[in-house]
């Protein structure tokens, strides 16, 4: 757990030039070490979501670098972030973001074949993490027929599909109802205990104290604070 | 501005692609309309048009001043039917030659012969309108007939063996309904253009009671024959020939117009049908937020009736102003090919193509903003959050979906009520898309094959489209194709690479007492000769014959000459002949029917073996079928054509042919190249329509691919977010046309070759001619696996740029597009 899978470095983040007195995010420095689980808090506004994107590279700082298991994300073209985001993230959204027009299976199946993956080899991986999400006998139904919580396993599935180093988490429960939200909470603390580093923004303190070891807040794009919490014991993984 | 003023501007600013999509679509379509319906209107009656307009003459009357005096010559103009008069026009028939600034053909060559008339540009009868250049400001000038002389504006003609060696210089072209002359010069040039020991003509324009028909024009001819002394009338032309062939060429345009207006309607009707029913249906959403502010059903379906209109009314006038546009040089051809009676886009086109295309587009968005309007607020909501393709998943969970939370889990109970029925046929898409997905090709590619499925109405609708733009390509391609190879059989006449014939003026040797032999032997031992055959009129008649056949008859190889046959066989010797259409329609004889050859008394069966493709009324055989009938031949028209050896020069053998036979009363001349204004018209005009179709299609492609894509943003947000690389998306969003595509060049170039088959022979049929298999088959692989390309090329270069579009649309945007 010794060694920083995430660096930033001095990143400010303004979305519109004209008010950079008030950037999403400001100067913001942080270190995330493999293994680590940490839950990113703050109010609406705060640049939680910004810091996501930045870290996924699905946007780009103003100022500062961002590296990632050893790669400058901030310096990434279009082709190479996406080769980027399949190999070294996985990425869990509040509303899923399954494409409803594909079934579970071919959700999952998703970033290993746009990775090239064989497809025996894929399909072999995609059973083996629907069986142990508990979501295998879904697997040919398509997702407007599970619950929210199962959605989200299949969204936790396909994200681990390419087996990556980072796990990016944005409101995963946000959008569930309380008893499949504490199904996920057990999931993503199951899964750090196995060794997953997670990153995770969040507003539910709950989910930050069950799922983190480390919390920390942001405010108006700063970091105001960053504190260890106890790891909780576990893992399906 | 009212709210519902607002709302329809907000409305057309904000999805600018998509109104330019609509503009240029109204306007490619209008434009194609304009020229097609402007066409076809000129096309009904030219001639009789110009005739009234440029105040033609019946005919064109050169009388002998020798033998009439001025006095008689006026009185004539009070002949038995005359109604108007227009001369004396002093007139001259010379033949010149060309002259040092003439590039074709080449300085000092023979020009046919020509009758020049001195006159002003205007007059009471048969006024000139000029189509090139100017009229003349003195002597020394010329303007000439258009279309009826290989000269061009700045050329010029000379004329060695008259007194003095005058030149004159082209300085105009003219069109004259009437064919009163093949040129115009001042008055006072004249004098210097007659032979020494001659009197200039005197030229009468009249017009008559009655001159309907050739019987009546003829007996007008009559009339005025009698009103003056005996062989007072020299020569008299009448305006039939021109009529008769202006709106034969006319009508020969129709089929192919007609086809390429009712392609170009269908395709423009689908092409508005997609692009308004969809900014309709992209703004659903929109919708909703409106009628939860409290907008009435009907204030939102005029909104989107009035988006629709508002781009479509822009579209639809610059379609005007380009249809006029462009009509200027497109029917400028057409017009020529038609000797005149086009004169621009009638004013009632201008209006009734753009009520009519503004009423297609109001009458296709009505439906889709009728159903905004009815649309319930709750469900134009959520329907704004959906993806298309969770709609049918929604439908395949049925009544038992479950709902879940946010933004995509309403979705499950919407599609549930679409019944057993759209379960079935959303099933039977999954299946389709589970298929494409299970395709050995890369994940991004499948996706994209399987993107039509999403929105199969639509994509249907424009892959029907890229069928009609392919079908219309194709019809194009075809055209231009047969029309090439029917012109080379119609010019067949005119073949060889040298020809021998008796010189257009000059002292030589009488032409009857040519020594064919000799010729033949002089050619047969020119190095460089590869073939050669001799036509010659003969005075041969076919009994019972009630048409004006002229027999020729051929000597030595014909095969390689380009004569086509359009049924039967070429005559292989004496007792066979073979004859164009206009004989056997005229004799309702047909191929197989044996017919009396008659000279002079002596009559010889022979059997009709073949029916050759000429427009003229023809019967050619073989030189030795004269034999029984004494073997008279019109020896001064003879013609020996003859086909050189690869990497022969022409004029090199021409010359020196030529100085062999030209002690033999012939002369040796290149043949030329000739351009037919008609064939070149057609090929122009369907050529421009064919270009607007495929414009429209592509613009088609692009708006289908445009809203597919804009609809499903969040879904390529998502993909983008799990690795999609910027190739792949682009891979992706090309791909999902490459089905409709393929499956419209598969479609379409049938459809095309169907029609290339309807129209080819009414154009013919119209021309009075048949079609040679030949010429209608002219599509053989290398042809057509080109043409289906062409659907599927037409359908990438239309999701070419939403193609970048999407690669290019960052992922965090993508995401939070609801």
């Amino acid at each position: 757990m010794n060694t920083p899978i995430i660096r930033i470095r001095g990143v400010s983040k303004t979305y519109d030039r004209s008010d950079a007195a008030h950037p999403a995010l400001a100067g913001l420095d942080l270190e995330v070490r493999a293994g680590e689980a940490v839950a990113v808090l703050g109010r609406s506004g705060s640049g939680k979501s910004t810091l996501l994107n930045l870290v996924a590279g699905l946007d780009r700082p103003s100022e500062g670098a961002v590296e990632v298991d050893g790669v400058a994300v901030h310096r990434l073209g279009e082709a190479a972030l996406a080769e980027y985001r399949r190999r070294r993230i996985g990425m869990v959204f509040q509303f899923f973001n399954l494409l409803d027009d594909l079934n579970v299976e071919d959700n999952v199946l998703l970033p290993a074949q746009l990775a090239g993956m064989r497809r025996e080899q894929a399909r072999a991986r995609a059973g083996e993490l629907l069986e142990r999400l508990g979501v295998a006998r879904h697997a040919k139904a398509f997702p407007g027929r599970l619950s929210g919580g199962e959605r989200q396993r299949v969204a936790v599935a396909r994200a681990l599909m390419n087996r990556p180093p980072l796990l990016l988490a944005d409101e995963p429960t946000g959008a569930l109802d309380t008893a499949s939200a504490a199904d996920v909470r057990d999931l993503l603390r199951g899964l750090n205990a196995e060794g997953q580093t997670i990153l995770l923004v969040t507003h539910d303190t709950a989910l930050a104290a069950a799922c983190a070891d480390r919390t920390i807040e942001l405010l108006d794009g700063r970091l105001v604070r960053d504190t260890a919490a106890v790891p909780t014991p576990g893992g399906v993984l | 501005m009212s709210a519902l003023g607002k709302v329809v501007r907000a409305g057309v600013g904000r999805k600018r692609v998509q109104t330019l999509v609509m503009v240029l679509t109204t306007m490619m379509s209008v434009t194609a309309c304009i020229l097609a319906a402007g066409l076809l209107v000129a096309a009904q009656g030219p001639y009789q048009r110009s005739f009234a307009d440029q105040h033609g003459a019946h005919l064109n009357v050169l009388y002998d001043p020798a033998k009439a005096s001025p006095a008689q010559l006026a009185a004539a103009g009070h002949a038995s039917g005359v109604t108007a008069s227009a001369g004396p026009y002093p007139a001259v028939t010379v033949q010149p030659r060309s002259g040092e600034d003439t590039r074709i053909p080449p300085p000092g060559s023979p020009l046919p012969p020509m009758t020049l008339v001195g006159r002003a540009q205007d007059g009471p009868m048969d006024g000139l309108r000029i189509t090139f250049g100017r009229w003349v400001r003195g002597p020394g000038e010329v303007v000439i007939l258009d279309g009826h002389s290989p000269l061009a504006v700045g050329d010029s003609m000379q004329f060695p063996g008259l007194p003095g060696q005058p030149t004159l210089k082209v300085v105009g072209l003219a069109a004259s309904v009437s064919w009163s002359a093949d040129g115009w010069v001042a008055p006072e040039q004249v004098a210097g253009l007659t032979a020494p020991g001659t009197t200039p003509a005197a030229q009468y324009l009249y017009r008559f009671a009655r001159a309907g028909t050739d019987t009546e024009v003829e007996a007008d001819r009559s009339a005025l024959a009698a009103a003056v002394p005996p062989g007072a009338l020299t020569k008299a032309t009448s305006y039939r020939p021109a009529q008769e062939e202006a709106d034969r060429t006319a009508s020969t345009f129709v089929p192919f117009v007609t086809a390429f207006g009712l392609l170009g309607l269908a395709m423009s009707v689908l092409i508005i049908g997609v692009v308004v029913s969809g900014a309709v249906t992209a703004a659903t959403r929109r919708i909703g937020i409106l009628k939860s502010l409290g907008f009435t059903p009907a204030q939102v379906a005029r909104a989107y009736l009035g988006q629709a209109l508002i781009p479509a009314g822009i579209g639809t006038a610059l379609g005007v102003l380009g249809g006029n546009l462009l009509s200027v040089p497109v029917l400028g051809l057409a017009h020529k090919a038609l000797r005149g009676g086009l004169l621009g886009i009638p004013f009632w086109v201008d209006l009734a193509v753009p009520a009519a295309a503004l009423a297609a587009v109001a009458g296709t968005a009505l439906v889709p903003a009728l159903r905004a309007g009815r649309l319930r607020t709750v469900e134009a909501l959520a329907v704004g959050r959906t993806a298309p393709g969770a709609k049918r998943a929604a439908a395949r969970v049925g009544q038992g979906g479950q709902a879940g939370q946010g933004g995509q889990a309403g979705q499950g109970g919407r599609g549930g009520r679409g019944g057993r029925g759209r379960a079935g046929v959303a099933g039977l898409l999954a299946g389709l898309q589970n298929g494409i997905g299970r395709l050995p090709v890369p994940r991004a590619l499948s996706l994209g094959l399987a993107t039509p499925l999403n929105r199969p109405g639509r994509s249907a609708t424009t892959a029907a489209a890229v069928v009609l733009g392919t079908a219309g390509v194709t019809l194009c391609v075809g055209l231009t194709l047969s029309l090439g190879l029917l012109q080379d059989g119609l010019e067949a006449g005119r073949a060889g690479k040298v020809v021998v014939e008796a010189p257009m003026e000059g002292p030589g040797q009488p032409a009857d007492q040519v020594d064919e032999a000799a010729v033949a032997r002089a050619i047969d031992a020119r190095p460089g000769t590869r073939a050669w055959y001799s036509s010659v009129p003969t005075p041969v008649t076919l009994a019972g014959n009630t048409g004006r056949s002229e027999a020729v008859a051929f000597t030595g190889d014909v095969s390689w000459s380009g004569y086509q046959l359009v049924s039967g066989r070429w005559f292989s010797g004496p007792g066979e002949v073979v004859v164009g259409s206009t004989y056997l329609r005229t004799n309702r004889a047909k191929v197989g029917d044996t017919v009396t050859l008659t000279d002079h008394g002596r009559t010889t069966p022979a059997r009709i073996t073949g029916e050759v493709l000429t427009t003229g009324d023809f019967v050619f055989m073989d030189r030795a079928a004269l034999a029984p009938l004494g073997g008279a031949v019109a020896a001064e028209a003879i013609s020996f054509h003859i086909d050189l050896t690869p990497g022969t020069d022409a004029n090199a053998y021409a010359n020196a042919l030529d100085g062999v036979v030209r002690p033999m009363g012939l002369s040796a001349e290149p043949g030329a190249q000739h351009i037919n204004i008609v064939v070149l018209a057609m090929n122009t005009l369907a050529g421009t329509l064919t270009l607007l179709l495929s414009v429209v299609a592509g613009l088609g492609v692009l708006n289908t691919v445009l809203l597919d894509t804009r609809e499903r943003v969040h879904d390529l947000g998502v993909l983008k977010a799990l690795g999609m690389s910027p190739r792949q998306t682009v891979g992706m969003v090309l791909t999902s046309v490459c089905g409709s595509g393929l499956a419209a060049g598969l479609i379409g170039v049938p459809i095309g070759i169907l029609v290339h088959h309807q129209v080819m022979p009414a154009m013919a049929r119209a021309a009075g001619i048949g079609v040679p298999e030949t010429d209608l088959g002219v599509f053989d692989p290398a042809v057509v696996g080109p043409l289906i390309l062409g659907g599927l090329v037409l359908a990438l270069l239309g999701a070419a740029l939403p193609a970048t579009w999407a690669a290019r649309t960052r992922t965090v945007t993508a995401l939070r597009t609801e």
